[in-house]
């Protein structure tokens, strides 16, 4: 009973700051709603007992790639006017994307198929139960090939996104260490012999 | 009790209100990147949902790469994004037709 008094109220914040990302005006607070919606769904993936990838969403996600996103709106000065112009006029035929989308759903989804009889919730495990250990466990043995793929993609993503957006000025000064090591003491001095001065 | 169809009916609404979402800010290309991310939020929770009810594990260590794939992809966007503003001063999506498509 506790449970589900949790999921629903996790579930309507989850709902609403949605709703909120795609209606808010400003990209900033888009962003914000984002985060609180990340949040609310690590609460329920904390129910469902995974705890690493609740734990994982709100580091990583929330705390790497969210900050990017709100770096990156926070150095555009975009014009919100402009960017608006549109919403009213898409947003009956959006509307009625997600409600007819929701109505297939919810016809497959429904507890005909996925109902109690079908799915029995798994007993929880004992307190010396460790979700991390158990995907770690799984993660260095079965799927370790694919492990090393996601570790070049991350790599990729990195190279990608610094090649992007380096920008090299034609006016910058620096310096070439390769020039400074080759320098002879010949290039630079010269040893001139004269006759000293009558007094 | 909570069913499985509570949460898979959860990750249904999230989907579908990111694709509405897709759909009412045609012109931001900054949200729709959110969206695309709110998206990959309501698989992850599908697959979160069955990896619990079926006993395996094997789903968390999907999200796991999932997760990856959408770190790698939204941090690549958000440098096209960047560079895109400072070559047109501007993210709106109507502005960017150069390859007449």
């Amino acid at each position: 009973m506790f449970e589900l008094v949790i999921f629903y109220l996790f579930a309507a914040l989850t709902v609403m700051a949605a709703t909120a990302v795609v209606t808010l005006r400003n990209p900033v607070f888009a962003v914000l709603a984002l985060i609180l919606a990340f949040f609310s769904a690590a609460v329920i993936w904390m129910l469902l007992e995974a705890e690493f990838l609740a734990i994982v969403l709100v580091v990583v996600y929330v705390g790497a790639v969210m900050v990017l996103f709100l770096y990156v709106v926070m150095m555009l000065d975009i014009n919100l006017a402009v960017l608006k112009e549109g919403f009213a006029h898409f947003l009956p035929l959006g509307a009625l994307m997600a409600v007819l989308t929701v109505y297939l759903m919810a016809r497959v989804l429904g507890p005909d198929n996925f109902g109690l009889d079908r799915y029995y919730p798994p007993v929880s495990h004992g307190p010396g139960y460790s979700n991390t250990r158990e995907l770690g466990l799984l993660l260095y043995t079965d799927y370790f090939y694919a492990f090393e793929i996601a570790a070049v993609i991350l790599l990729v993503a990195m190279v990608a996104a610094i090649t992007l957006t380096l920008r090299r000025r034609k006016d910058r000064k620096f310096q070439r260490p390769e020039e400074q090591v080759a320098v002879r003491r010949d290039d630079f001095v010269r040893v001139v012999k004269m006759s000293s001065e009558e007094s | 009790m909570i069913t499985l169809s509570h949460y898979l009916a959860l990750g249904a609404v999230l989907f579908c209100l990111s694709v509405a979402g897709i759909f009412i800010n045609r012109k931001n290309l900054l949200i729709l990147l959110m969206c695309i991310e709110l998206m990959l939020l309501a698989v992850n929770l599908n697959f979160v949902a069955f990896s619990h009810y079926l006993g395996d594990s094997a789903g968390q260590i999907f999200v796991f790469f999932n997760l990856t794939v959408a770190a790698a992809e939204s941090a690549i966007g958000l440098a096209i994004i960047v560079v895109l503003f400072r070559n047109h001063r501007s993210i709106n999506v109507e502005d960017i037709d150069s390859l007449k498509g």
